[in-house]
């Protein structure tokens, strides 16, 4: 023991309470107490602001539309018509761009995510499971512009090229669905738009599907292999209905993204404000009239319009969100039940 | 210790803190049932029982830091010298100057060695950088960390071993020169030689400190304490000198789970 | 065929299927990849960096574009980080009581998956129109809406994951709660909350349409954040659209050092966040 000694040692021993009162003042707690208050004032200021945000957004959206609204009422969105020179414009076509493109997206992206999901949770070498990963969050790094690019230059020539004419002599001599395939094989279309949205929103569904899988408890999945299944009949008996609240909030996750999404859309679907049968045709979404036209837009009517446009764009993709958010609430909770 | 030789002296003693019918709640779940109970001025007491039956809860009453946590409610007394500590006017920053506590899993901070020490230090006293160091010095002389840890003061507490870390976290509640030492299991999370470093520790720290120690290992209780509690399913079964409650217990349930016969 | 056989094929064939479909994924990463490399790779070069933006049929480069959105992608995170810091903080570490904190949450994550076009509008309304210019400001501000949602999330999620033992031993210590988090929660979580302002960096990185009418575009240099402002995805969109073929070249280019800064910084972000998270 060196010949430190504590210069409070001895007088803690005589009296602490003078020791105590001594050392912390009523003063500095007080400082201390105010502190806390200011700073728990001050995040929470924080987080209103991002509730002033949300309410800003609509309040200024709707601002923004009013004229549009007045004008044409409810009717805006059963007209197809877009007239920048009569100053007639109705919601539809994009509207219908949209949900399209969105739903060509979901119909390819979900089972591929899925088949990507079960590869990386099941078949895949342990040593293998890092890398793919990372391949598939790389591509949902890849900025959306880049994918715009790449549809117009790359993949819609080769589109037109080699795969549409296939698709036109088969599915297009089909009775019902064949008016679904007409039209010249241009390359770009709402088809092509679609295709390339499922491409971006593939990693976002994998990855939240993959995410779900490997949380899945391994007894429920050694249960089920006791009993002699097959690895489809684990998975599909198994472990996706044990996830599927997860999987229906990653997939609405990636419905969100579709919706929303603008570059890549507007380079290949071709910003016609016509409606037609065909996938094949070009046509127009909300992001991508608003991209195209917003900055040329003259007159208040047009821009309200458009602004109008993206105030249901936001209310679209708000309750998109929001139901896989109260969705998956419901998990959290049947979780904290089971466990 | 000889039981005969300790009566006189008991009495001698102040009881450091004592609890009048606390009733504990987490929630609507009653965790403690109405517990009476005495802890002596530098002597060690140890809480002893079966996982989940309150110990931890009680230690935790002593420097409420239940109070970091919504619905979780303590009725009753619980005089530290004298005064109620859950009276509504208790300062809780002050309280936790006097009483000090060490967790079960060693929780150094993301920061030096020394500036781990100097943290508890720096909320109550402006010290010199001179004073600070002897201060740091002194408190890791006092936890045995001094000799091992000298020369790399200023690298991270996170680098050092899990028993090292231990006794960092033991010298940082020791820095702040508080009147009673809460540990919590202090050394369940530590291999077998760590601990018995920690229970070295804890004697050579009872002639300056009050003691309160949770322990669900009985030998540990036997070696280190001068008293045990018996606690289960929130109730105090049996409180005494541990020579006697180990030896010769008052009530069967005691001595059900001294002999293993449960738990 | 006995059912015993049936379900073995069923299951071959869909396990065949799962690689297929994980092969379809790297197939479009590897064309994509190998499609920007070879057209942008030709324009990479010094004058890439010390020219500006060329009218169409002159030479050029995306100095002026690169400057901008290094500036504006610059001031969108210092903007954008403090509030989500503190939101994120208020979630963490405040938010067991009351309303404010599940609200917030949930707009919060509204926010991160809201079509960045519309941010791009709201500015527009709430501030292009009132200043009655276009400006680099502009763009900063929408940026900074698209950084404050990523960064409250990683923010309380990294503050979560410090243990509760933590905070208590700083509290056992007589630490008042500003201190306890400001000191040891918020620095324990250190490298998790840095990795999530990468992450956000790296995604208003390649944003464009909250810029489109915002900043808008510049053909000139500028470094006056009042004014139109050039950037990068805003420059490439505007000549990847055009007919010009030198034009086409830069917007590739410009395609390729977006793609790598973000995919760097991804990379970065996860390297960095390995090494230096501290485990308890």
């Amino acid at each position: 023991m060196s010949a430190v000694v504590n210069p409070l040692r001895g007088r803690a021993q005589a009296d602490p309470a003078a020791l105590m009162s001594r050392t912390i003042s009523d003063a500095s707690l007080r400082k201390h107490y105010r502190l806390d208050q200011l700073f728990r004032h001050a995040t929470r200021f924080f987080a209103f602001l991002v509730l002033a945000l949300l309410a800003g957004i609509l309040i200024s959206l709707l601002f923004g539309s009013l004229s549009s609204i007045r004008t044409f009422g409810f009717g805006f969105f059963a007209s197809a018509e877009w007239n920048p020179v009569t100053e007639q414009f109705g919601a539809l076509v994009p509207i219908v761009g949209t949900l399209t493109t969105s739903a060509i997206a979901l119909l390819i992206g979900i089972p591929v995510s899925f088949g990507i999901a079960l590869f990386l949770t099941e078949l895949s070498p342990k040593w293998l499971r890092r890398p793919l990963g990372t391949a598939v969050e790389l591509l949902a790094a890849i900025p959306s512009i880049i994918y715009g690019m790449w549809g117009l230059f790359v993949f819609a020539p080769v589109f037109a090229s080699h795969v549409q004419p296939i698709i036109k002599s088969t599915l297009g001599s089909v009775p019902v669905i064949g008016a679904l395939f007409r039209g010249p094989p241009m390359g770009i279309g709402v088809l092509t738009a679609g295709i390339i949205l499922a491409i971006m929103v593939i990693p976002f569904i994998a990855s939240v599907m993959r995410d779900v899988f490997e949380i899945v408890p391994a007894v429920l999945k050694e249960s089920a292999y006791a009993l002699g299944s097959t690895t489809w009949e684990v998975v599909w008996h198994v472990v996706l209905p044990y996830t599927k609240v997860g999987v229906v909030g990653g997939i609405m996750l990636g419905l969100g993204r579709a919706l929303g999404e603008t570059m890549a859309v507007t380079f290949v679907i071709g910003n016609a404000h016509r409606l037609s049968a065909s996938l094949m045709e070009p046509g127009n979404s909300i992001a991508s009239a608003l991209a195209n036209e917003f900055t040329e837009a003259v007159g208040d009517l047009y821009l309200s319009a458009l602004i109008e446009l993206g105030l249901v764009l936001f209310f679209i993709t708000f309750v998109v969100l929001a139901l896989s958010k109260l969705l998956l609430l419901r998990l959290a909770r049947r979780e904290g039940r089971t466990t | 210790m000889n039981a005969a030789v300790l009566q006189p002296v008991e009495q001698a003693l102040t009881q450091k803190i004592r609890v009048k019918n606390l009733n504990f709640y987490y929630g609507k779940f009653q965790a403690l049932k109405s517990i009476n109970l005495d802890i002596t001025e530098r002597k060690v007491t140890a809480f002893i029982g079966p996982s989940g039956c309150g110990k931890s809860t009680l230690l935790r009453t002593f420097n409420r830091m239940y109070a970091l946590y919504p619905n979780q409610e303590a009725q009753g007394e619980i005089l530290l010298d004298g005064e109620n500590i859950l009276g509504p006017n208790q300062d809780l920053n002050r309280l936790r100057a006097k009483v000090g506590m060490v967790f079960q899993k060693p929780t150094p901070f993301p920061m030096s060695i020394h500036d781990n020490i100097a943290f508890g230090v720096q909320l109550y006293e402006s010290l010199s950088p001179r004073e600070m160091d002897e201060r740091v010095e002194w408190a890791l002389r006092k936890a045995a960390l001094w000799d091992e840890v000298k020369g790399k003061l200023r690298q991270s507490g996170t680098s050092l071993s899990g028993g090292q870390q231990q006794r960092l976290c033991i010298a940082r509640a020791i820095a702040v020169r508080p009147e009673v030492l809460l540990l919590d299991e202090p050394a369940s999370a530590l291999d077998p030689i760590s601990t018995g470093r920690i229970e070295e520790l804890v004697h050579e720290l009872k002639a300056d400190y009050t003691i309160v120690i949770v322990t669900h290992n009985m030998q540990q209780a036997a070696r280190v304490s001068d008293y045990t509690a018996y606690i289960y399913l929130g109730d105090l079964v049996e409180f005494g000198v541990t020579d006697e409650l180990f030896i010769k217990p008052k009530k069967k349930e005691t001595e059900d789970y001294i002999t293993g016969r449960f738990g | 065929m006995d059912l015993y056989t049936r379900r073995l094929l069923i299951n071959r064939f869909n396990l065949v299927v799962s690689l297929l479909t994980m092969l379809f994924g790297l197939f479009w990463l590897g064309w994509i990849l190998f499609t920007l490399f070879k057209a942008g790779f030709g324009g990479i070069s010094a004058k890439l960096f010390l020219e500006m933006t060329p009218p169409p049929g002159s030479d050029g480069g995306l100095l002026n574009a690169i400057m901008g959105s290094l500036l504006m992608g610059a001031a969108g995170t210092l903007l954008g980080t403090p509030v989500g810091i503190m939101a994120g903080i208020y979630l963490a570490e405040f938010g067991s009581r009351g309303w404010l904190a599940p609200v917030t949450r949930f707009i919060s994550d509204i926010l991160l998956s809201a079509p960045s076009i519309v941010v791009g509008l709201f500015i527009y309304e709430a501030y292009v129109v009132r200043v009655g210019h276009f400006s680099g400001w502009a763009g900063a501000f929408a940026l900074a809406l698209i950084v404050v949602p990523v960064v409250i999330r990683t923010t309380e999620n990294m503050l979560r994951l410090v243990p509760d033992s933590l905070r208590e031993a700083a509290a056992a210590l007589g630490a008042p709660q500003w201190k306890v988090i400001v000191l040891v929660t918020v620095r324990a979580a250190k490298a998790g909350i840095i990795t999530g302002i990468l992450l956000a960096i790296a995604r208003i990185s390649g944003e464009t349409a909250p810029l489109l009418f915002t900043s808008l575009n510049n053909q000139f240099w500028t470094s006056n954040m009042n004014a139109p402002m050039a950037n990068l995805p805003v420059v490439i969109f505007q000549f990847a659209m055009s007919p010009y073929e030198d034009w086409h070249k830069l917007a590739w280019a410009g395609a390729l050092l977006i793609t790598l800064s973000v995919l760097a910084l991804n990379v970065f972000a996860r390297v960095f966040f390995r090494n230096r998270t501290a485990t308890y």
